[in-house]
């Protein structure tokens, strides 16, 4: 045993020596292969951030929300019907709340305008998202004029820009009192968009969401799990739909590494004529191609995934933004709370270094069997 | 003792390009001797060094070492034998390009599994005894030919072989690297190993530590002194 471990730290210190003398061709291999993990690690990483961070801010949102459908469409619902909510046994708060969307001509850009629950906006004054204060170059105490529902203009002094850690969600918000908001808009008093519930105990959502539809059939209930599972679903989508796209990319890079490892040069097949003459059976020398395999992967799969990691997590993602994050004019400018999933890593090594064995063990073999006196015929 | 008993060696058997490199060598060689083949190109001087060295098998006959059969025996046996039983000191010297003169010399004894640091010592004192300590650091490439088969002696000898073999050594050498070379082949031969040699050089197959030359032509021995 301990002659076998010396055997293979002997070769894979030759290996490593060896690796030197073809900087070129190594390097070249070594950038394909780190760009393949680069871009795999990317998509990974980013849709990985962008789920958890998902599920940390719904995690302050209502258990469930509650929504008057007209004909199959969502609809603006009473304020009685939260009297008739609060009745319902389990229900610990009920919240109406006034939400809705503006688009901007002068941007081509939808706005999420709302009236905050937790917070009090003076009249003639406006909270905007950090989208909103970039796409209007607008900053605390400048003027931002809307055009209402009649056809009147609105003005309004941004009182407060929404602070950089909550624009995954806030990026496009434009939070108003609620006389304005009904005065722009067109919404009726008593007349809401949902209303929140919360529910005491989180094992009883499922039942209290029932009741409410038993109590209130003209009613739609959506779940935060539902939401979660939804955002979940759609990212998990995409991400799924960029790593097919890549798998061209991790085939192409299989062949690349195969013809690679397949083309040796005439050196090349002195040498490991050289190593079965002077001792080296065929297994030491499929063990240094391998331990030379081994040695490239590593190196490509940490230098891949370092970039990954600072692409994700310092660059906010750049190249993957529109693909991954969805359609929008006001994107959020966030930066994912880095974050690493052994598992992930696990797979992504596995889908990275796995195609590149498979594609250079057949070379390698074939290579190794190079016979032992080709050395005296050469 | 080498014993061939019958040998005989096909390239391309059976294909239209067959060709019989060797027709039928019956040889006892002694061991502790020094032995030279010659004769004119492509007379299966180097094809019976790869038979006797463990580097091919014969295609008919046999090929016995210190009296075990190892013409058939399989690569992995053939590889140990070869490995540990003889060294290797190639035309072209063959030295690895880009990689030192130390780790040129290591090179043979890397899959034995002996400790890195019992092998670097080895290659040292192989190199103080044949003067290139100074060069264990340089790139092989760097040498000269008469340094460059001073290296490629060292790197046959890092296993302890009995048997050196060595095909054409000093062809592209002068006189006087012939002289050191043959210098070199007497101490190897007081110490006890075997040496067999190929050579068309008159300098070494009638050097005065020869103690024997076999003439080759066409496959098969044709004469032996003395």
């Amino acid at each position: 045993m301990t002659d076998w471990v010396e055997k293979q730290r002997n070769i894979l210190d030759f290996t490593l020596s060896s690796l030197r003398r073809r900087k070129g061709r190594h390097l070249g291999m070594l950038a394909v292969y780190a760009a393949i993990v680069f871009l795999l690690a990317s998509v990974m990483l980013f849709s990985h951030a962008i789920k958890r961070e998902a599920a940390i801010v719904l995690a302050d949102a209502p258990e469930i929300v509650v929504q008057r459908m007209v004909a199959g469409r969502h609809d603006l619902i009473p304020g009685a019907y939260a009297d008739r909510l609060t009745g319902i046994r389990g229900v610990a708060a009920v919240t109406p709340r006034l939400w809705g969307y503006y688009y901007d001509a002068a941007l081509a850009a939808n706005y999420t305008i709302l009236v905050p629950t937790d917070q009090a906006v003076p009249a003639g004054s406006v909270v905007i998202g950090g989208g909103v204060a970039r796409a209007r170059g607008a900053g605390v105490g400048d003027t931002l004029s809307f055009r209402g529902y009649g056809g009147e203009q609105f003005f309004f002094t941004v009182a407060e820009v929404l602070p950089h850690a909550s624009e995954l969600v806030a990026a496009d918000l434009f939070l108003i009192a609620e006389t304005e908001y009904r005065a722009m808009l067109g919404i009726d008093d008593g007349a809401y968009t949902d209303i929140a519930v919360s529910v005491r105990n989180p094992r009883e959502v499922v039942t209290v969401a029932n009741k409410i539809i038993a109590a209130l059939p003209d009613t739609r209930v959506i779940l935060r799990e539902e939401i979660l599972r939804t955002y979940d679903a759609l990212f998990d989508w995409r991400e799924g739909l960029m790593l097919v796209l890549l798998t061209g990319a991790v085939l192409a890079f299989a062949i690349f590494a195969g013809d690679k490892a397949s083309g040796l040069s005439a050196e090349e097949r002195r040498e490991i004529g050289l190593l079965k003459a002077v001792g080296w059976e065929t297994t030491d020398v499929i063990a240094m191609k391998v331990w030379e395999g081994a040695a490239v992967s590593l190196a490509a799969f940490l230098a891949g995934y370092l970039l990954a990691y600072l692409h994700v997590f310092h660059f906010s993602g750049a190249l993957f933004e529109p693909v991954l994050k969805g359609w929008a004019v006001l994107y959020p400018e966030f930066r994912p709370a880095a974050f690493v999933d052994v598992f992930q890593v696990l797979t992504l090594f596995f889908f990275t270094v796995f195609p590149y064995t498979v594609a250079t063990i057949v070379p390698i073999w074939r290579a190794a069997i190079i016979d032992p006196d080709a050395i005296m015929r050469s | 003792m080498i014993v061939l008993d019958g040998v005989r060696k096909a390239f391309n058997q059976g294909k239209p390009n067959e060709f019989w490199a060797i027709r039928g060598i019956d040889l006892e060689i002694e061991l502790g001797r020094v032995t030279v083949l010659q004769g004119p190109s492509g007379s299966g001087k180097t094809t019976l060094l790869t038979l006797i060295g463990c580097l091919a098998r014969p295609t008919a006959g046999r090929v016995r070492l210190g009296g075990r059969d190892i013409s058939g025996l399989p690569e992995r046996f053939l590889t140990e034998i070869r490995r540990n039983s003889f060294g290797f000191v190639f035309q072209q010297f063959h030295l690895i390009k880009g990689v030192s003169v130390l780790d040129n010399v290591v090179l043979p004894g890397l899959p034995t599994g002996r400790r890195r640091r019992e092998l670097t010592d080895r290659a040292h004192a192989l190199l103080s005894r044949l003067t290139l300590a100074d060069k264990a650091a340089s790139n092989a490439e760097w040498l000269s030919g008469g340094e460059a088969q001073r290296v490629a002696i060292a790197r046959a000898l890092i296993n302890e072989p009995e048997v050196v073999i060595a095909d054409e050594p000093t062809a592209n050498l002068d006189s006087s690297l012939t002289e050191a070379f043959l210098a070199i082949v007497a101490a190897l031969k007081a110490e006890g190993r075997t040496v067999l040699m190929t050579s068309h050089d008159p300098l070494i197959y009638r050097a005065e530590m020869v103690d024997r030359v076999l003439s080759m032509r066409d496959g098969r021995l044709v004469s032996q002194a003395p």
